[in-house]
């Protein structure tokens, strides 16, 4: 309760429409010409120092990209996207590469502070053990600082910017990149394979439990620039790693592109989980403005009995339109998609999962909790596809919607396909609306009505909230609240 | 009206609640026709009356339910007009309903929403928040004494709760919340003998001088529990008929007709 309360505490004290992470930094940004061609791709593949075969990479996934139509069936509108007014490469302007976190421009860090990331690798007090979290930061287009990373490299465990990992790791980033979500897979993935900028790269080696939270901060500063990262997770053998990402965005008149590819594997026995939680700039209470989150993500359990395990929190951004899925290939290997998704004002969220069973005994689980208030769309649209091969597979899905309001909506499409007989899949789905039962109830026991729907926003959520590591699960429930924000009439 | 600027100010020789000729509608259809009332500090006041009589609304509309429409009328609590104040007002201003069916809110611990409800009150009060061992220690004794157990508590909020178990528990948050009115509506409904013995001990366990209770049932056998120091026959949306003790077991042996056709 303490953390409703505070929640509640803090919604007061910003001003309708304030978005606290709308400020701007005033960093000098070394940035590539607008717009999109060969010369581009060629650009940032020059500014990063990329070898050959990136480059090619690259520029076969801009051909491609260039005979493709953004996919049109997810639940969203905007105006048509003009490709060539969007810078495509924006780095803060600094001498050559921080070698420590001493060397890294203090503006950054301080906004990182104002953001509540500190970019310190704290000494742990004497007798105080707090729980750590490794973070990577990574500002536009570039990570600028990556912590931990010492302590990290002691347990095997290589935790570093994209760009980095393709200069020191060159053999692990070609043998697993685009082995996910390949070049072609659908416009924006295709579109970020020719232009990712950076992002994040993890490889636990086998047997290793990663010693602690791994972390990613995505944040856009500059105008009209879009952010395009790529992030790789590779568990090896009876590997162990749990990795978080958050962003944010300033305050903006025209919407922003953000599109991300997240690939994750994981080998025989491998344990990933990934946490989400997104809070993009949503645009303003007229609709204006706001980050496009066009994302995909995708695990792939390849070894056996390995689980992968998404989890996201998502509040922000004007539209997004994200499937963070598993392909379950390995024998008895296990996918699970917890997510709350929750849209108001003008935002649009066309989201939800994909669970593809390949192999034998492979189990998945799907909850996924929608919360529509103001006059936002919310869209769960998931697939649960069980392949021939695929004896025993189970699926258990739980789709629940919750309307604030009368002018919000929420819609739910589940594709369902089994080819082999002995799948067992189930499908539970429930729309319902903060009644006004409920608000009276809790009316009558004194307490306001944003009280009140931040109480019962928080229980409809619950149990994917537990499934967040405990830090952010704090952290996410404050959002949830301040993102409901006016909500009640 | 802010909860401040409310005060205790007592008007001279009135009661604590008054309610003055309140006409009360839904959908068109008067429900409270005309209806006056008065219940003064320390009294526990019964309002009993056949179904369809319009009890049930004067608990709602004392509480600020949505849908009410007031036609006219005023309805004055300590001197001060509750029509004015929002639910959550009302009841940052002392009135307290036991609902005859309290409300289901999943995921939400019943414990988690007293702390919720007691810090609010807390908080109009201009009081701070409890600490997590006084909260703690205040709700073990009260649960105790209606012998509620943690366990439930710990459940989502009314969610699976037998009958005995929702009105225990609406008794508990009227004994944390410390109200001076306390509206229960039907409150011995769906109660067994020894449930509703537990109940009524919870109220009388907090009457005093400065409180008062306005307790609506159907049946006398609540009040074989709680002796009420007034009673108020209600039919066909009005007091009909006002007298002591003995008006209930009155209209336990002849029934509600003789009234029933005083009002048509």
């Amino acid at each position: 309760m303490a953390a409703v309360q505070e929640t509640v505490d803090r919604v007061r004290s910003i001003e309708v429409d304030a978005y606290k992470y709308g400020f701007v930094s005033p960093i000098q940004s070394d940035m590539a010409p607008k717009g999109l061609n060969e010369d581009t791709v060629r650009f940032i593949s020059e500014k990063k120092g990329e070898p050959e075969w990136l480059l090619e990479w690259r520029l076969e996934a801009f051909r491609r990209w260039q005979t493709m139509e953004e996919p049109k069936w997810a639940r969203v509108n905007h105006p048509p996207i003009n490709y060539q007014e969007i810078y495509y490469f924006a780095a803060p302007k600094s001498g050559p590469a921080p070698k420590s976190l001493d060397e890294v421009d203090p503006e950054l860090l301080r906004t990182y502070a104002k953001l509540g990331i500190p970019l310190v690798e704290q000494e742990i007090l004497a007798g105080v053990e707090k729980p750590r979290v490794a973070v990577d930061a990574v500002f536009d287009s570039v990570s600028i600082a990556t912590t931990f990373k010492a302590e990290l490299a002691k347990a095997g465990v290589i935790f570093c910017s994209f760009s980095e990992a393709v200069r020191n790791h060159p053999e692990l980033v070609r043998r697993y990149l685009g082995t996910v979500v390949p070049r072609t897979d659908n416009f924006y993935a295709t579109l970020n394979s020719a232009v990712f900028s950076d992002g994040s790269f993890v490889y636990v080696p086998p047997g290793v439990r990663c010693p602690m939270e791994l972390s990613t901060y995505f944040r856009i500063n500059e105008r009209n620039t879009g952010q395009f990262e790529r992030t790789l997770i590779i568990a090896d053998r009876g590997a162990y790693v749990s990795y978080l990402e958050g962003c944010t965005a300033p305050k903006r008149d025209e919407n922003q592109l953000h599109a991300a590819v997240v690939e994750l594997i994981t080998l025989d026995d491998a344990e990933i989980k990934y946490s989400t939680v997104q809070n993009w700039y949503p645009g303003d209470s007229q609709g204006r403005g706001g980050i496009y989150n066009f994302v995909t993500k995708r695990g792939d359990c390849r070894g056996a009995r390995s689980k992968i395990s998404w989890t996201q929190v998502e509040t922000g951004s004007a539209i997004t339109w994200k499937y963070p899925s598993c392909i379950l290939r390995g024998e008895s290997s296990r996918g699970e998609f917890y997510s709350i998704a929750i849209s108001n004002g003008y935002q649009q969220v066309d989201s939800g999962t994909k669970m593809i069973h390949l192999g034998r005994n492979t189990t998945s689980r799907i909850i996924s909790k929608g919360v529509a208030a103001g006059k936002s769309q919310n869209t769960y649209r998931g697939q649960v596809s069980v392949h021939r091969l695929a004896t025993g597979a189970r699926n258990f899905t739980n789709c629940d919607s919750l309307l604030i309001g009368r002018e919000c909506g929420a819609h739910t499409v589940p594709y369902i396909e089994a080819k082999n007989a002995s799948a067992v899949i189930e499908h539970e789905a429930t729309t319902s609306k903060v009644s006004e039962e409920q608000m009276f109830y809790c009316l009558q026991r004194g307490l306001s009505a944003e009280e009140a729907t931040a109480l019962i926003v928080n229980g409809f959520v619950r149990d994917v909230l537990q499934q967040l590591p405990m830090e952010f699960a704090v952290e996410a429930q404050k959002l949830i609240s301040i993102s409901l924000e006016g909500s009640v009439g | 009206m802010t909860v401040n600027s409310m005060g205790r100010a007592r008007a001279e020789g009135r009661g604590m609640l008054e309610i003055k000729n309140l006409t009360v509608s839904i959908e068109n259809k008067v429900i409270l026709d005309n209806l006056s009332l008065t219940v003064n500090a320390g009294e526990v006041a019964a309002i009993m009356g056949p179904n369809g009589s319009g009890k049930s609304t004067l608990a709602y509309v004392l509480a600020g339910k949505p849908a009410y429409e007031v036609v006219s009328g005023e309805i004055l609590l300590d001197g001060n007009n509750l029509l004015e104040l929002e639910p959550n007002e009302r009841a940052l201003n002392g009135l307290f309903l036991a609902f005859q069916y309290p409300t289901e809110i999943p995921g939400v611990a019943a414990m988690t929403f007293l702390k919720a409800a007691l810090n609010a009150q807390r908080r109009a009060r201009g009081e701070s928040d409890l600490t997590t061992p006084d909260f703690m220690r205040r709700v073990r004794e009260s649960a105790q004494a209606l012998k509620i157990d943690q366990e439930m508590l710990r459940r989502p909020l009314n969610v699976g709760f037998s009958g005995g178990e929702k009105k225990r528990f609406e008794v508990l948050q009227m004994a944390l919340l410390t109200p001076r009115l306390s509206v229960l509506d039907e409150t011995d409904s769906g109660l067994d003998i020894d449930a509703l013995r537990v109940v009524a001990e919870g109220v009388n366990a907090l009457r005093d001088s400065k409180r008062a209770f306005v307790v609506i049932t159907h049946y006398q056998r609540l009040l074989d529990y709680i002796k009420p120091d007034v009673v108020h026959v209600m039919a066909k949306g009005r007091i009909v008929a006002t007298g002591g003790p003995e008006l209930a077991l009155e209209l336990e042996r002849n029934g509600y007709r003789d009234y029933a056709e005083e009002a048509a």
